[in-house]
């Protein structure tokens, strides 16, 4: 289980990384989102796997660490946030643009 | 007399703007408020002048940043005092002699001013008594002559002299600094009287050699020692009165008065003797030879600057007491004579205009008493009997003939000597013969004739205090010599005698042969000049600006490799860099821990896998086709939130299942402007290069996460689990931490959302985007723009949502849900009533001041934390209790729900105004369309129009 999630932080790191080196801005937008999918995986991970243990308090349960998903949640949350604010700025670039590149020169 | 030490300094530099603000009255009378200030110190000065004389050292000391060892202390003792009669006596006169000099037109201000910083820098460098404060004076000093050298700030050699002088002092400053850093670590502390005490413990310790060279690097650049001595000849196109200062008297005298305050601390052992006195004896010479064969009569005089210093830094490494007590005599005596040469030499320049010693010639008749002065000066600067300079001279040679080191070849160091004294009478007698005598001018610029009366005065004072010295040492010189070599050496002073005569000894005998052999040597001087003309001549100067500019060449090389505008390389080049530091310190780790229990994977697991591996690189490979990617990336979305599903953290999946879809919609709605496709633009070398880079931040981060998911555990989160019911009165653990035990964290984070929300509106207010008519395969927009099917649906759906949200919302404390998903849902809602109906629709049916809710929800959270204040609790603390209500019955409430209300709050206003903003964009673009020419506050008005003005919105043209 454990090789299952660090492969799939490996793979949306590797697919994340390669898309936020491209040239237009949406390619680069996809590729924070996935990279923003295994970061906050990874913090997830730090807690480790355990089923049927969400630390919700209950007579006589046993918990998972809550502390690694209170920071995710604000991860996923800011990760949100950043996504909004960079279409944004990404729709203003290519108004004042010739085109979506992330170089784009100024209108003539 | 405690407080007249921080005084001096202090009025010294606070007065130093005192002239550029009295130019305006006139010149004078910024040449007047310089010397008001020189006066003023000097009379602050005057009452510890008999204390300090008889021996008492007087301290004070502030505390500035005393846990990094810096205090503001101040220490004048004897070789302090002389130092500050010279910087303060001589820039007296040189204030004089620069209202003359400088140009009728200069109004001064400026030039008094960096006078008075200089000063009081330099004054600040000889009454340091900590080190630290020593080198941050230091370094003003170096800043001062730099800006004073490049005081001609049209002229480019004055402008590259600066660069160069401070280059090289700074570079020193730099090099002191290290060294008194460790000087300081090796005796335990930066002040002086511990450090001068200490010599022993300081010579013996493993650091000495690595300190005593960085401090000596500082000493030999500020002195121009060789080889760093060719910032000075450079420096000769500041105006003379800044030579005959600073860099005669006073700034180059910094480097050997630092050999002196620090002497008996870091003398005494070999490495001072054969570093400090060889590299002195070398310059000595060296800029002896050089200042011979100089045509500038001003150059020759800073190449005699050079040997001088050259010739006080090696009495230094000799090391002997009285050595010292020579060293300290000649540093008050070339002062004076070398000041008065320089005026001498300003005097000749500003009367010929030229400084060529080729054209001036024989200007004793034309200025006979200035021609008087700048003879005996130059005579004493040869080492001529009855005159100042010989009589340090004399001691120089005794100190040669008698030390110890050379016991074998005991006549080395007095030839040494004597060919240095040889030397240095041939460059004055050239100074004297050339200038003055030598036949007649040679096609001047204008008829040279005696200076201003008050020009030629500083000269004078110089002068007469030559031959008072000279003639009258016992009597004049004597006490300040016996105080402040005292204070070198602290410890009783040798026996010596200060007298014109003392009879027919080598000494005696060294100086008539250099006296003789001077002569001779400028008697055959043509000959002399042509051989060097023949010899190659290497220019110091020259090689340092090759270098700098090479440097230049490089940085820029480098910078414009690095940023050549593309944010695709910046990007690559980040990454790589970042994975060149996780592999160094993968590389660099200790063995792997062997890998602990795991559990096997099952086949929900595999599948998912297997899903997000065909999403995700379906991702990459059809990112051309962007509707395709996005939809990809949301399977991508869905699957993360299955896996926190699995892996009991239902708060994150509700978290993730609602931020997919509002991202979702937000990419949608972006995809409608953007482009539909991206051109294939890369070529395969870059392809290549980011596939590697991807492959190993992928396999670098997926490997980290195998081994820490691998490794034992240990949480810290035992305590929040023990305290979240007690404590926070909610069972949702991941709730009360976000909202009470760490609500500090969500606060700043719902800020950071705030300003996304009003970026939002900053960003896209009034852009006018190109709306294109078709879609990507071609196919004009649907007809219809709201589908009645979906207005509907959406309508009736909107209060069930909203009930979902504030039951969300309010279980969240105790079961998984709360602010964050509850305004995520709001929204969602909110949103979907947007697309269904149109945003002419939606927007006047929904508050119009977004903003005001955002600042309610900030006001919200942030009142709670306030409100624990007045009852005495820190910032955030909460509280909870139970309430019974009718009906209803008890009900657990805790104060965090009102900050959770204000994190719902937040959410929403942001998750709206980001959207509602996108789709206005429409409105805006449509107006535009219509009438460019309609003023921007009546399209303003439009925004919140209704929406049928609207073409195609994208609200109705991409039906989810």
């Amino acid at each position: 289980m454990e090789a299952i999630v660090s492969i799939a932080i490996g793979l949306l790191t590797a697919c994340g990384v390669f898309m936020m080196l491209r040239a237009r801005t949406f390619p680069l937008i996809l590729g924070l989102t996935l990279l923003s999918y295994a970061v906050n995986l990874f913090l997830f991970a730090s807690g480790r796997l355990r089923m049927d243990a969400p630390p919700l308090i209950r007579d006589g349960a046993s918990y998972t660490d809550p502390l690694p998903q209170a920071l995710v949640l604000t991860a996923i949350v800011i990760g949100f946030g950043m996504t909004a604010y960079l279409v944004m700025l990404a729709l203003r670039a290519l108004g004042e643009s010739c085109d979506d590149h992330v170089d784009a020169k100024e209108k003539p | 007399m405690q407080t007249a030490l921080p005084a001096l300094v202090a009025l010294a530099f606070c007065a130093a703007p005192l002239p550029l603000l009295m130019q305006r009255y006139g010149r004078g009378y910024a040449a007047l408020a310089s010397a008001m200030v020189m006066a003023s110190c000097l009379a602050l000065l005057a009452p510890l002048v008999m204390p300090v004389m008889d021996g008492t050292t007087l301290l004070t000391s502030f505390a500035w940043l005393p846990e990094w060892g810096l205090t503001l202390s101040l220490r004048l003792d004897g070789l302090g005092l002389m130092f500050s009669l010279l910087i303060l006596g001589i820039g007296l006169l040189v204030t004089l002699y620069a209202y003359y000099y400088l140009h009728g037109h200069d109004k001064l201000g400026r030039f008094y001013t960096l006078l008075l910083l200089f000063m009081a820098a330099m004054l600040g460098v000889v009454l340091s008594e900590n080190l630290l404060l020593l080198v941050v004076f230091w370094e003003l000093t170096s800043l001062a002559s730099f800006l004073l050298i490049s005081y001609k700030q049209e002229s480019y050699e004055a402008r590259l002299a600066g660069r160069i002088a401070l280059a090289v002092t700074g570079g020193g400053g730099l090099a002191l600094f290290a060294g008194v850093m460790l000087l300081g670590h090796i005796a335990g502390s930066y002040e002086l009287s511990v450090v001068l005490a200490a010599g022993e413990q300081i010579r013996v310790h493993a650091l000495y050699e690595v300190m005593l060279i960085l401090v000596l690097l500082g000493v030999f650049t500020k002195s121009a020692q060789f080889p760093f001595h060719f910032w000075l000849p450079q420096a000769m196109a500041a105006p003379t009165p800044v030579s005959a200062y600073l860099h005669s008297a006073t700034m180059v005298k910094a480097g050997v008065f630092l050999l002196a305050r620090l002497h008996p601390a870091l003398a005494g052992s070999e490495l001072w003797f054969w570093l400090v006195s060889g590299t002195g004896a070398l310059t000595l010479v060296y800029a002896a030879y050089l200042a011979f064969y100089r045509y500038d009569f001003k150059g020759l005089l800073a190449y005699s600057t050079i040997s001088h210093l050259g010739l006080i830094t090696l009495l230094f490494g000799l090391d002997t007491p009285l050595s010292v007590v020579a060293a300290v005599f000649h540093i008050i005596n070339h002062a004076i004579f070398k000041a008065s040469l320089f005026m001498a030499a300003g005097i000749v320049d500003h009367e010929c205009g030229t400084r060529d010693m080729r054209r001036v010639n024989g200007l004793f008749k034309f200025m006979p008493i200035t021609a008087t002065l700048a003879i005996v000066a130059a005579g004493s600067m040869a080492g001529v009997p009855l005159l100042n300079g010989f009589l340090s001279k004399e001691m120089f040679f005794a100190e040669a003939v008698g030390h110890p080191v050379f016991d074998e070849m005991s006549w080395l160091l007095p030839a040494f000597a004597t060919l240095a004294g040889i030397l240095a009478v041939a460059y004055s007698s050239r100074f004297i013969h050339d200038v003055f005598f030598n036949g007649d001018p040679v096609n001047l610029p204008r008829k040279p004739h005696e200076p201003p009366r008050w020009m030629r005065a500083p000269v004078e004072v110089l002068v007469a205090m030559c031959l008072l010295v000279g003639i009258f040492p016992q009597w004049s010189i004597a006490p300040i010599l016996h105080a402040a070599a005292g204070a070198v050496l602290q410890q009783p002073l040798p026996e010596f005698h200060l007298a014109v005569w003392h009879g027919f000894n080598a000494p005696f005998m060294m100086s008539l042969v250099a006296l003789a052999g001077g002569i001779a040597l400028y008697a055959m001087r043509h000959r002399l000049y042509a051989l060097y003309d023949r010899l190659p001549s290497i220019h110091a100067s020259i090689v340092f600006e090759r270098g700098y500019e090479y440097m230049v060449a490089a940085a820029r090389s480098l910078v414009a490799w690095m940023d050549n505008g593309s944010l695709q390389r910046y990007l690559a080049l980040f990454i790589a860099f970042v994975l060149a530091l996780g592999g160094w310190s993968w590389w660099t780790a200790s063995a792997a821990v062997l890998p602990v229990v795991t559990q096997a994977p099952d086949a929900a697991s595999l599948i998912a896998l297997g899903m997000l591996a065909v999403a995700a690189t379906g991702v990459v490979r059809l990112h051309h086709h962007r509707l395709i990617a996005v939809v990809l990336t949301s399977v991508i979305g869905l699957i993360v939130a299955l896996t926190f599903v699995r892996f009991s953290a239902p708060d994150l999946a509700l978290t993730q299942l609602s931020v997919e879809v509002v991202t979702i919609v937000l990419l949608l709605l972006a995809l409608y402007y953007l482009p539909p496709t991206s051109p294939a633009e890369d070529g395969m070398p870059r392809l290549v290069r980011d596939a590697l880079l991807a492959l190993a931040a992928g396999i670098g981060l997926g490997a980290a996460a195998y081994a820490m998911l691998t490794s034992p555990f240990d949480t810290l989160s035992g305590y929040y689990l023990a305290q979240s019911v007690p404590g926070g009165g909610g069972s949702n653990v991941v709730n009360v931490i976000l909202v009470d035990f760490r609500g500090f964290d969500t606060l700043g984070e719902i800020t950071v959302l705030a300003m996304v929300g009003l970026a939002a509106h900053v960003l896209l207010d009034q852009l006018v985007l190109k709306q294109p008519m078709r879609d990507v395969d071609g196919r004009a927009w649907a007809s219809e723009r709201h589908p009645l099917f979906l207005q509907m649906l959406m309508r009736p759906l909107l209060p069930l949502a909203l009930m979902v949200s504030v039951y969300i919302f309010l279980r969240g404390h105790n079961l998984p849900g709360g602010g964050f998903v509850a305004g995520l849902v709001t929204g969602v809602a909110l949103i979907l009533q947007y697309l269904a109906s149109g945003i002419g629709f939606a927007s006047a049916r929904l508050p119009q001041r977004l903003p005001l809710f955002l600042a309610a929800g900030l006001a919200c959270a942030s009142g709670v934390g306030v409100a624990a204040w007045a009852f005495g609790f820190p910032f955030l603390t909460t509280t909870h209790g139970h309430i019974a209500l009718p009906l209803i019955g008890n009900i657990e409430l805790a104060s965090a729900m009102v900050f959770d209300l204000g994190v719902y709050l937040v959410v929403v206003s942001v998750v709206l105004m980001v959207l509602a903003e996108l789709g206005k964009l429409s409105n805006n673009n449509s107006l535009a369309q219509q009438a460019p020419a309609v003023p921007l506050a009546l399209r303003e008005r439009g925004n919140g129009g209704e929406g049928t003005l609207a073409g195609a919105t994208p609200f109705s043209g991409k039906a989810l």
